[in-house]
């Protein structure tokens, strides 16, 4: 992994007012990765949408970590599923033109 | 500009308390939050809609305002110029979930009531917030996602150069980052999502990175063999038909189909189907011919 992509812990922590083990937390719970460079903690910047949604989904919607857990999951799925539907529209439209 | 009945949109009386009015709120908001509803516009009117009457109803100042001119708001214009005059009224509940929303984030109704939403207090209060994503979609046909090129798109008048890679699906989404519109307060711009639909109009289908084709042989070709020469997406192939080719038959030609997205050096796979086509309109002396083949055969 590239470290001109990642940023900060703390960095992150000071823009989006957060606390430093409200990332750990994140962190254990897989919610997020976290690389340990030289003692000092870093997130990929492929990673800040995702941690922003997670922070939106906290904040203003008052979800739990748990909560947010299952949202990312059925999201995932959700995405997963509507690329399968995509997927065999495609397929059928090959049928549909005979 | 219509009336807009704010305790209607939150499903509660127009004697709720606070906490009724904080609960409805976030039951909705849970509801049609945009990070719940991804690409789902009906979700995300619905959420700017609750917002909007959240922002009203759960400040007593505006509650009240909104409770004696509301449905009279045409009777409330000299009560508006007087306010006008005035400083704007402090907000002091800061319910943010405006992620995607700036200035069209109220109503035509929300405006005329309270003002817009910047110049106001509220906006120094703000958090940063990121820009609103755009979806568009970019129509291309098959030929032209054949190889990686440029493409230059306007989107709400902005202008975005980006290389198509080869090999993109009809109906695949990407996130071009930062492309959205500009972040509120100092936030974050948001993404574009791009869509790609793509009209086949080749005699090709595709599936996945497989490309598909019928041939037609003739009668004799499919029976004592010959060749065959088909145009591909990088020039034409010579086929060898072996003799006795039965109707349906299938040839793949490997490395012949399309280029693997995102890993354009490798390719798919051609199929091609053999159609027989029945000779028709015989001669005499065809019927005569295909009469002594049929001897021979039940010899």
């Amino acid at each position: 992994m590239r470290q001109e992509h990642l940023i900060a812990a703390q960095t992150l922590c000071t823009h989006y007012n957060i606390e430093i083990s409200f990332v750990a937390t994140l962190n254990q719970m897989g919610l997020i990765q976290i690389e340990i460079i030289e003692q000092e903690q870093f997130i990929n910047q492929e990673q800040i949408g995702n941690l922003e949604k997670i922070i939106r989904l906290y904040n203003e919607l008052h979800v739990n970590l748990e909560g947010i857990d299952v949202v990312l999951n059925l999201l995932n799925k959700e995405k997963e599923l509507k690329n399968e539907v995509t997927s065999l529209k495609n397929r059928l439209r090959l049928y549909e033109n005979d | 500009m219509a009336f807009i009945d704010y305790y209607k949109t939150l499903g509660i009386s127009k004697n709720a308390t606070n906490k009724e009015i904080k609960t409805a709120y976030r039951k909705l908001a849970r509801k049609f939050h945009p990070d719940i509803n991804p690409d789902n516009k009906d979700a995300e009117l619905n959420f700017k809609n609750i917002n909007e009457a959240n922002q009203v109803l759960s400040d007593p100042e505006n509650r009240k305002k909104y409770d004696t001119y509301g449905k009279n708001w045409k009777h409330g214009a000299e009560y508006q110029q007087a306010q006008n005059q005035q400083q704007r009224q402090h907000q002091s509940q800061n319910q943010s979930g405006q992620q995607g929303f700036s200035e069209d984030a109220y109503s035509d109704f929300f405006e005329s009531m309270f003002g817009g939403a910047s110049g106001s207090s509220r906006q120094r209060q703000r958090p940063r917030f990121k820009g609103q994503d755009f979806n568009a979609e970019l129509h291309l046909k098959l030929k032209d996602v054949y190889t990686s090129h440029q493409q230059v798109l306007t989107v709400n008048g902005k202008k975005i150069r980006l290389t198509v890679p080869a090999g993109v699906e009809n109906g695949q989404v990407i996130k071009i980052k930062g492309k959205g519109d500009k972040g509120a307060n100092g936030g974050p711009n948001g993404d574009l999502y791009l869509k790609f639909v793509i009209d086949n109009d080749t005699e090709f289908k595709r599936v996945g990175n497989d490309l598909y084709q019928k041939i037609t042989l003739d009668l004799y070709t499919s029976i004592l063999g010959g060749e065959a020469t088909i145009d591909t997406f990088n020039g034409k192939v010579k086929l060898q038909i072996k003799p006795e080719t039965k109707n349906e038959t299938k040839v793949k030609l490997k490395g012949k189909g399309f280029p693997v997205y995102k890993n354009e050096e490798k390719f798919g796979d051609l199929i091609i189907t053999y159609h027989i086509a029945m000779p028709t309109d015989l001669s005499k002396e065809e019927i005569a011919l295909f009469k002594e083949l049929q001897k021979i055969k039940t010899k």
